[in-house]
C-alpha cells in the first residue's frame, strides 16, 4: 500500500493534446453541436453555393448555369427594394431595440429582488410567443380604424396612420411590433448592470457626480461589452427577418393578395424564389449575397468596437 | 471491436502506469461511444424522415395527399366513397391547405404524396417541371367521363394539351348585394349595376357611410387585386394567352379597368380606410358585413352564400352577375383540383381514388349528408358548387330545396345562371409568379406608389420573363 502511495513523476508526454481524458471529455459533449452543425449547418451551406451556379428547382434535373444567378441577382430591382427595406429595418429596429431594453433593464435593477423576479418573467413572457402569431397580431393591433395603438394615440389626439397599408408606415410599425419581444436583451443587460462593481459608483458619488454622469461614464463603458454582444445579434437578427413580415403580408392566400412592396424584406423575397417560383438556385446565389452582406457589418462593427468596448484586464 | 476496452477481472495486478494507461482507454472508449452514440441519434434522426414505407407482399397499400383535410362532411362523404373504392388500399389524409415548401420537400426526398390538392390556376407550374402525372392512362384505364366535367375547369388543368388534374369545387364569381343597406339609402337592389360605371360610382359613394373620419359602411368593394381578371375581362381583355405564354398586363383596356375599379376606392375613402376598416368584419361569424350593414355590395365568391345562410340564415340578399359595360354576364370560375405526382408509387390507386372523389355520385352524397346536417340545425342548404356539371344538376334540382327563404333560392338561382357564362384563365407554366405580378402591381397602386399604367407596365415585364423563363427551361 505505501508503494502505491508514492508520489513518483509522471512520463513526460509526447503525445498529441487528443490523448488526454479532459480534452476527450470536452469534444465528447461539444460533439452534438459539432455533428449539428457540419450536417444541418455546414453542408447545406456548402450545398447551397454549389446549388446557386445551377438552375435547381427541387424538381428536375439540374443544369449548370455559370454566374448567371449572381447576375440576375445584381439586375434584379425586387434585390434593390428587399434590400432598402431590410437595411431601413435594421436600423430603426437595432438601435430601438437596444435603446428600449437599456431602459427596461436600468429601471429592473432599481426594484427590489423579488419584484425584479416578476417583471423579468413578464419582461420574457413575449419572446417565447410564436413570430406567427405576432405577426397577425400586428394586423390586429395596428389596424388602422379598430386598432389598439390608434385608439391610444386617439386617446392624445393623435389621429394614427394607416400602419399595415400606408408605405411609409409598414416598416415602423412592424419595428414597433419587435420591441414587444425585447426580454432576452433585457436579461442580458439586467445581468451585466449587476455586475458593474458598487465600489465604482459610491467613487463617483462622492467626487460628486450626476446620475446622467453616472451612466455615462460608469454604467456605459462598463456594460459595453453587453451592448456590443447584443448589437451583433440583433443586427443579424434584423437583416434575416421573416417571420412577422411574412405572416401580416405574405404567408396566407389572404394576406398574399394584399401583400406591400414595402413589407418585402430581403428573407421574404428570398423565400418567394425558392418555395413559390421554385427558383432555389436563384435562392441560394441571394442567400449567399446577404452572407457576405452580413459578414461585411459584422467586420465593421467588430473593428469599431475596439473603440468603445470595455473588456476587464483588457485594453479600450 | 469493444471487448478490447472492456475492464474485466483480471488475472493478474496491475501497476500504477498500467491502470492510468487503461484507465485513460476506458475514458477513450467512453468518448468514443458517446460521439458514436450522438452520431446514430443525429443520422437516425435525419433518416427517419423518408423512412421506407414500403408494404410488405401481401399488405395493403396506404396512400398520402397533401393539400386536402377532412374539415366538413362534403369532404368526408367523399373520402369514405374514395377509400371503399380502393379497398384494401388505404388511404392516409394529411394537413389542409396546399403547402408548395410541404410539398417541395417531399418530391425532392423522394417521399412524394401519393395525391395532391392544389388551386387549379398554380396547377401548370409543377406539370411544367414534370412533378405531376399526365392523366391520359388514368382516363383510359379507369373509362373516366370527362364530359361530366365543366369545360372552364378542365381548361384551367390542360397545359400542352395535356390534362393533369380532375376537378373539385367550382368558385363562381357574382355580385352580392346587401338589400337591407339599399332599402336605407332609399335604393333598390338595382341601383347595383356593374354596366353603368358612371352610375356605379355615384350609388358607391351614396352607399358609403361614414363615422367621423371612421368609415362606416362600404359602398361598393370591386375587390382589387384578387378580382382583377373579371375588370379586365369586362373591359375584353384576357390577361394572358390562350396558350398561357403571353402576358397582356399591360394591355390599355385592362389599364383603364383598373383605373376605374381604383377610382370606386378611392372615392369611398381609399385604400388604407377600406382595408382597416374590411380587416375588421368578422367575415364568416352572425355579425358579418352584410349582418351588421358594414357593406352594401361586393363581387364575391358563391361559397358566401353557404356561410350567410349558415351564420345568418335570414339575411335579405341579391345576387345579380357582374356584367360588362353592354351588359353581359361575366363570371371568372376557379377551384382546386385533384392531382397525382409523377413520382406516386401507388398511381392506379391514386387515379380510381381521384375519379370517385370527383364523380357525380360522390358529390351527390356528400350534398345529401350536408343538406340533413342543414336540415337537423333547422338551416337553408344553398348546395354545393362543384366542376362536375351532372352533380350540380341533381344537386340544384333534386336536393336543394330553398322555397322557404325565397332570397336565398332566388340568389342561387342567379350563380346557376351566372355560371353558364364562366371564363377560367388558362394553365401557365409560370402560374406562380404570374398571379404575384399583377397582384404585386395592384397593391403598388392601392398603396399609392405607382399610376396604374406605371404598374401594369412592370407587372408585364416581370410576367413575360417569368414566362419566357419557365418556357425556354
Amino acid at each position: 500500500m505505501a508503494a502505491r502511495t508514492e508520489v513518483r513523476p509522471r512520463p513526460r508526454r509526447r503525445t498529441s493534446r487528443f490523448r488526454d481524458r479532459e480534452t476527450w471529455a470536452a469534444y465528447a459533449f461539444l460533439s452534438p453541436w459539432i455533428i449539428g452543425f457540419l450536417l444541418i449547418t455546414a453542408g447545406p451551406m456548402l450545398i447551397s453555393l454549389v446549388l446557386s451556379f445551377t438552375d435547381y428547382d427541387g424538381l428536375r434535373e439540374t443544369q449548370a448555369v455559370g454566374w448567371r444567378n449572381y447576375e440576375q441577382v445584381m439586375s434584379d430591382p425586387k434585390i434593390r427594394t428587399a434590400m432598402f427595406n431590410t437595411l431601413v429595418y435594421a436600423v430603426l429596429s437595432v438601435p430601438g431595440t437596444m435603446i428600449l431594453s437599456l431602459w427596461l433593464a436600468t429601471m429592473l435593477s432599481k426594484v427590489g429582488r423579488r419584484s425584479a423576479g416578476v417583471f423579468r418573467t413578464l419582461y420574457y413572457l413575449p419572446e417565447v410567443t410564436p413570430k406567427v402569431a405576432v405577426g397577425v397580431l400586428f394586423l390586429m393591433l395596428f389596424n388602422g380604424q379598430v386598432g389598439l395603438v390608434n385608439s391610444a394615440l386617439g386617446l392624445v389626439g393623435i389621429d394614427g396612420p394607416q400602419w399595415s397599408t400606408d408605405e411609409a408606415w409598414i416598416k415602423p410599425g412592424l419595428v414597433l411590433m419587435n420591441l414587444w419581444s425585447v426580454g432576452g436583451t433585457v436579461i442580458i443587460y439586467l445581468a451585466a448592470l449587476n455586475n458593474v462593481p458598487r465600489d465604482l459608483y459610491e467613487a463617483a458619488e462622492l467626487d460628486g457626480v450626476s446620475a446622467w454622469q453616472r451612466f455615462r461614464h460608469v454604467t456605459l463603458p462598463m456594460i459595453s461589452g453587453a451592448l456590443f454582444f447584443t448589437m451583433i445579434v440583433q443586427t443579424i437578427a434584423a437583416l434575416q427577418t421573416f417571420d412577422e413580415a411574412y405572416t401580416a403580408f405574405f404567408g396566407s392566400t389572404a394576406s398574399a393578395t394584399y401583400s406591400n412592396d414595402a413589407a418585402l424584406f430581403y428573407v421574404v423575397y428570398l423565400f418567394q424564389q425558392a418555395f413559390q417560383f421554385l427558383h432555389m438556385g436563384y435562392a441560394s446565389a441571394m442567400a449567399w449575397l446577404l452572407f457576405l452582406v452580413i459578414m461585411v457589418i459584422t467586420f465593421v462593427q467588430v473593428r469599431l468596437s475596439r473603440r468603445f468596448v470595455y473588456y476587464e484586464g483588457g485594453e479600450r | 471491436m469493444w471487448h478490447r476496452f472492456h475492464i474485466v477481472d483480471l488475472p493478474f495486478p496491475l501497476d500504477d502506469a498500467e491502470e492510468i494507461r487503461m484507465s485513460r482507454r476506458y475514458s477513450r472508449s467512453r468518448a468514443g461511444a458517446t460521439v458514436l452514440a450522438v452520431a446514430a441519434l443525429v443520422l437516425s434522426g435525419c433518416g427517419g424522415v423518408g423512412g421506407d414505407d414500403e408494404p410488405a407482399e401481401g399488405e395493403a397499400v396506404t396512400l398520402t395527399t397533401m393539400g386536402f383535410g377532412l374539415g366538413d362532411e362534403i369532404a368526408s362523404t367523399r373520402v369514405d366513397l374514395a377509400n371503399e373504392a380502393i379497398a384494401p388500399a388505404k388511404v392516409k389524409i394529411g394537413g389542409n391547405a396546399f403547402d408548395p415548401q410541404q410539398f417541395l420537400s417531399a418530391v425532392a426526398s423522394d417521399s412524394p404524396p401519393d395525391l395532391v390538392a392544389m388551386d387549379r390556376q398554380l396547377m401548370g407550374t409543377y406539370a411544367a417541371r414534370g412533378t405531376l402525372e399526365p392523366l391520359e392512362n388514368c382516363v383510359e384505364s379507369e373509362q373516366i367521363d370527362l364530359d361530366q366535367y365543366r369545360d372552364p375547369a378542365l381548361a384551367e388543368i390542360t397545359l400542352d394539351g395535356k390534362l393533369y388534374g380532375l376537378p373539385e369545387f367550382y368558385n363562381n364569381r357574382v355580385l352580392m348585394i346587401n338589400d337591407a343597406s339599399l332599402k336605407s339609402a332609399g335604393l333598390t337592389p338595382e341601383a347595383i349595376d356593374t354596366s353603368d360605371r358612371a352610375a356605379l360610382s355615384a350609388t358607391a359613394v351614396k352607399l358609403t357611410k361614414k363615422n367621423g373620419k371612421d368609415l362606416a359602411r362600404i359602398g361598393f368593394d370591386p375587390k382589387i387585386p384578387e378580382f382583377l381578371p373579371m375588370w379586365a375581362r369586362a373591359n375584353g381583355v384576357d390577361m394572358i394567352s390562350d396558350d398561357g405564354l403571353t402576358a397582356k398586363l399591360d394591355d390599355p383596356k385592362l389599364i383603364a379597368g383598373l383605373e376605374y375599379a381604383y377610382s370606386l376606392i378611392q372615392a369611398q375613402g381609399g385604400w388604407g380606410s377600406i382595408k382597416a376598416f374590411r380587416d375588421s368584419f368578422d367575415f364568416f361569424g352572425e355579425k358579418n358585413p352584410f349582418s351588421t350593414d358594414q357593406l352594401a355590395a361586393f363581387p364575391m365568391e358563391d361559397w358566401y352564400l353557404n356561410v350567410l345562410a349558415d351564420v345568418s340564415p335570414d339575411t335579405a340578399i341579391t345576387v345579380a352577375p357582374f356584367t360588362d359595360e353592354q351588359g353581359e354576364p361575366i363570371d371568372w370560375a376557379t377551384g382546386n383540383a385533384w392531382a397525382i405526382p409523377s413520382a406516386s408509387k401507388n398511381k392506379d390507386q391514386a387515379c380510381k381514388w381521384i375519379k370517385t372523389m370527383t364523380q357525380s355520385d360522390s358529390w351527390i352524397a356528400a350534398a345529401e349528408a350536408r343538406a340533413e346536417k342543414r336540415k337537423s340545425e333547422n338551416k337553408p342548404f344553398t348546395g354545393v358548387y362543384t366542376g362536375n356539371e351532372v352533380a350540380d344538376e341533381k344537386i340544384f334540382g333534386e336536393i336543394v330545396d330553398l322555397s322557404a327563404t325565397p332570397a336565398f333560392d332566388a340568389a342561387v338561382k342567379g350563380v346557376l345562371e351566372a355560371q353558364d357564362d364562366a371564363f377560367s384563365m388558362p394553365a401557365s407554366p409560370a402560374g406562380s409568379e404570374f398571379r404575384t405580378a399583377w397582384q404585386d402591381a395592384v397593391n403598388r397602386v392601392l398603396s399609392g406608389q405607382q399610376a396604374p399604367a406605371e404598374a401594369m407596365q412592370q407587372a408585364q415585364k416581370e410576367a413575360q420573363a417569368a414566362l419566357d423563363n419557365a418556357a425556354g427551361s
